[in-house]
Formats: C-alpha cells, structure tokens, sequence
C-alpha cells in the first residue's frame, strides 16, 4: 500500500504545532497502525529528522496508552478498538490519513501526539479507591458478592483510561471515565463504605480539571474500546445527587 | 451557592427539572389549544371563556410564574453550559469526523432550543402580551377574543409555515431531551431506561404533531 498522512507536530507543549505532510510506500495492510507509525519513524530517522512522539505501551488493547484521532475518529474508524489494535487494512491503497492528538483543554499536548493525561490520575486520587490497611491478601470468600454483581462491577473496572470518552465528546466530558469508577466501587461491598463522599470528590476534582458537562449524545460509548455503557454516567448521577442531598 | 450552581451535574439538573417542567407544560397548554378544532361557533366562545378561566386562577397563576422562571433558568443554564463546554475543548480538529458516532440532534440541542427560543419570543409577542396588555374586543359572553385573533393570525401561510418549522425544531429538542433529563436524573436501570426512550418518543412526536396540526387545521379549514 501506498498512503499519505497528515500528522500534527509540536516541538513541546508551548510550540504551536501544525499539520506537517507524510508519504509512506510499501506499507503492509496486515500492518497494525502504529507498526506503520514505526515505520515512518525509521524512515524520519534515517533522514535524519525528529521522530513523530507517540503514546503505546501493551500494544495488545489493555494498557490504554495510544490514543490518538485518526481520521477525525478517537483511535480510528472502528467503533470500540484502540489504535494499537487497528490494521491498516482498515485503509486503502493512495488513502490520506490524518492523525491528530486527543484534544480537550484538560489534556494538554506535549509532544506530537503524546497528551497529558494526568487529569484523569487526579480525578482517581480524588476517590477512586477504597481505604483499608492492606496486610496479607484476605479470604476471597469472606465477603460475598453475587456473581451478577461481580460481573457488572468487572464490567465498569475494565475502563483503560485512553481518554477516548473525552476525545470523542463534544464536551470534552469526562463522564464516562469517572462513573465507570464510580460504579465499580460503589456496587462492592468493600466501596459501598465511602460511596458519599467518593463521587462528591470524584465529581468535584472532574470538574475542577476543566472537563464539560455530560449532554448523553452517547458518542463516548461508541468509541470506548471497553465499551463502558453510558448507563454509568446515570449511575454517577444518581449516586451524586443522592450524596447531595444526604451530605451533612 | 457554590454547589448548586457551580458544579457541572447540578447545573444539568437544573436544565433537566427545568425542562422537564416545561414538558408538563406543553402537555396542558396543547390540550387547552385543542379546543380550537371544535366546530366554529362552540370554538369560539368556549376558547375565549377557557382563555378568559386561566387568566383568574389562582392555580394558574403560579404555574405561569413557574413558567416564566422555568424558560428564563433554562435558557440562563443552556448559555452557562454551553460557555463552559466550549472551554473544555477549545482547540478544534483539523479533520473531524466525531459526528459519525452520535445523532446530530443530541450534538446541537442549544442551536434546536434557539430556534424555540425565537419562536417563543413571537409566540408571546402575538398572544400572550395582546391578551394581557392590549386590547382585544370582547366576545358574545363578554370574554376577550383571543379566538378571532388567532384565526387572524394563523391565516397568514409564511406564520404557519414558520410555526411548523419550529414545531419540528421543538420536536428534536424533545426526542432529546426528554431522554436526557432522565439520564441526567439518574435513572439508570436498564428496563426504564427502555421505557423512557419509547414514551419520550410518543411524547415528543405527539406534542409536536399536535401543535403543528393546530395552526395547519385552522388556516385550511376557518
Ligand atoms: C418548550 C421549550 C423547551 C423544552 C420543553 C425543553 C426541554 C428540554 C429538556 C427536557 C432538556 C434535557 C435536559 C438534560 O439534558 O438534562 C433540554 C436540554 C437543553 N435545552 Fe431545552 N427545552 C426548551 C427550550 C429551550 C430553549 C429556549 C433553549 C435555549 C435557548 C434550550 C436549550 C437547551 C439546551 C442547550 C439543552 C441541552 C443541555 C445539554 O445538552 O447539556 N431549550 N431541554
Ligand atoms: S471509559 Fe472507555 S473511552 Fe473512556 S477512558 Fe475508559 S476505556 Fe477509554
Ligand atoms: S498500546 Fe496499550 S492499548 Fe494500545
């Protein structure tokens, strides 16, 4: 395959950055998209240029790290992939493909493609956990928990935090992301115990990182490629207004 | 204050009981209206007197002030909101095609609820303010006649015309809204979650097919 690219560069987080032009021959279609980013890097390398900074950890979909937009679409044109598990397949031969960072004031660039996501790491500190001395590990049977809710809590904590929810949305809301870990607290047993005070802070700290308000246009879900239901974000909401009006 | 106001779920429900509450509304206003499809005669005197019953109650009264209320914090909460949604993403894309995702009128319910706004502003202009700061002739029964008035006014094309335009922009705003004010409430189990999305469409498509039908009925037929 032959392709073009368009890719944002940004020397550092004040440059102001622009859309710089690419040409990629001989790119495999069983290439995964950022094997195709290697490659152009290799070729950047060899003439002697900076190469194009990128998030990626796993490259196998779990560590949530290589978000991008990739033709106007969080992590590419399929709904619920991350870009390391897009092919360039998904393209075709003499394609322009435009690769932007995740944009959203609570994510700054720094580099290229890399964002700051450290916001998300304060909305959790804010109450993303539950406080216990932790010795040995405990019987896992000392505390039951149904199977069904186990499910459904396991289903909220698959959230990677790619960003992707925020990216997609409108808003740069950052709903997804929080009621999923709101929700997985809040059904254990073990989270149910700071369930209060855990979304008020969650909910403030989003806030105060600048994220927008949720308008439940249900793109988030779309794209996120651990499909979190935007039944969270109800969630989160019933859970806040129920803190709200409990609080002391 | 602070946290009724400055917290970005709270101001959504205040947008969503708001326009809730403008949603009720719109159910008694549009069968009060109805009355205006009863044959000629009875249309006339029974819309007049019913005009003439609302305007005394007490009951009605505060309604009418929660309305008035209810449509400025709505629209006071939309601006907010919108302002602040535009800070948290202000650096656009280059290629964007983001709108594959979701349907276009859950993206531009502020441009929709503008739409409604200006009609509103004519709506209360033609009626509302002619019936309580003008002065209309009196009917048979010696009731304002609001009835004349409207037949008047509905018989121009270009108002109908306008009028069902933005009855189909209040109609998307609803088959939104209605949705997202539950979701904003909280209702998150999945089975009302189902309902909800059914009885908001029948209640949308319903309300504004029955205001639409209104002005249509009458310059076609009075
Ligand atoms: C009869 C008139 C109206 C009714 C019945 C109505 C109803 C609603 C409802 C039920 C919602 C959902 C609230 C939520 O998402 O939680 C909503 C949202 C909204 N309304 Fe209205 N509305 C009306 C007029 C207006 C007007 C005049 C404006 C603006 C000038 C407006 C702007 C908005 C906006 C921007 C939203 C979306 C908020 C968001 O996405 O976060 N609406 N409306
Ligand atoms: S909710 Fe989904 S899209 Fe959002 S950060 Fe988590 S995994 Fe990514
Ligand atoms: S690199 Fe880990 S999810 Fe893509």
């Amino acid at each position: 395959m032959h392709i073009r690219l368009k890719i944002w560069r940004q020397e550092n987080s004040q440059d102001t950055g622009k859309m710089q032009d690419y040409a990629l021959a001989d790119v495999n279609p069983d290439m995964s998209f950022l094997e195709m980013l290697d490659m152009l890097n290799e070729q950047l390398l060899g003439q002697g240029q900076r190469a194009i900074e990128f998030d990626h950890d796993c490259r196998e979909g779990i560590c949530g790290q290589c978000g991008v937009m990739i033709n106007g679409r969080a992590h590419g044109p399929l709904k619920n992939t991350t870009t390391c598990q897009l092919h360039m397949r998904s393209f075709r031969d003499g394609d322009t493909i435009y690769i932007e960072p995740f944009r959203a004031t609570a994510f700054p660039v720094k580099c290229d493609l890399k964002i700051d996501r450290t916001a998300f790491d304060r909305v959790i500190q804010a109450g993303g956990y539950i406080s216990v001395n932790t010795g040995q590990a405990p019987e896992a049977n000392s505390i039951p928990v149904g199977h069904p809710i186990a499910e459904a809590a396991f289903d909220a904590a698959a959230c990677i935090g790619c960003g992707a929810c925020v990216a997609v949305c409108k808003n740069s809301s950052a709903a997804l992301f929080t009621s999923a870990k709101i929700t997985h607290l809040v059904l254990l047993p073990q989270g149910a115990v700071e369930a209060q005070e855990r979304v008020r802070h969650m909910v403030d700290q989003m806030d105060a990182e600048g994220f927008g308000h949720c308008s439940n246009t249900e793109a988030c879900e779309a794209e996120c490629p651990q499909q979190i239901s935007v039944l969270h974000i109800a969630r989160m909401n019933w859970e806040y207004n129920k803190a709200q009006l409990l609080k002391k | 204050m602070g946290q009724w106001t400055q917290k970005t779920l709270t101001r959504k429900n205040w947008m969503a009981f708001t326009g809730l509450f403008l949603c009720f509304f719109l159910v008694i206003h549009l069968l009060g209206n109805l009355q205006l499809l009863l044959p000629d005669e009875r249309a006339h005197l029974q819309f007049n007197a019913y005009s003439h019953l609302l305007s005394g109650n007490i009951l009605i009264k505060i309604i009418s002030w929660v309305l008035y209320a209810s449509i400025i914090a709505h629209v006071v909460y939309a601006v907010i909101i919108t302002l602040t949604n535009k800070r948290a993403g202000d650096v656009k894309y280059h290629y964007d095609r983001r709108g594959e995702v979701s349907k276009w009128y859950t993206r531009n319910m502020g441009l929709l609820g503008t739409i409604i706004f200006i009609f509103l502003v004519i709506h209360f202009r033609d009626f509302w303010y002619v019936y309580k700061f003008g002065s209309l002739p009196l009917d048979a029964q010696g009731n304002k006649d609001l009835y004349t008035l409207v037949v008047a006014v509905y018989s121009e094309t270009w108002y109908v015309l306008l009028y069902v335009l933005c009855m189909v922009a209040l109609c998307y705003h609803l088959l939104h809204g209605f949705f997202s004010a539950a979701r904003t409430l909280g209702v998150y189990h999945p089975r009302y979650v189902q309902w909800i999305r059914v009885i908001g469409w029948i209640y949308s498509v319903g309300i504004c097919a029955g205001f639409a039908l209104i002005p249509i009925y009458v310059h076609f037929l009075k």
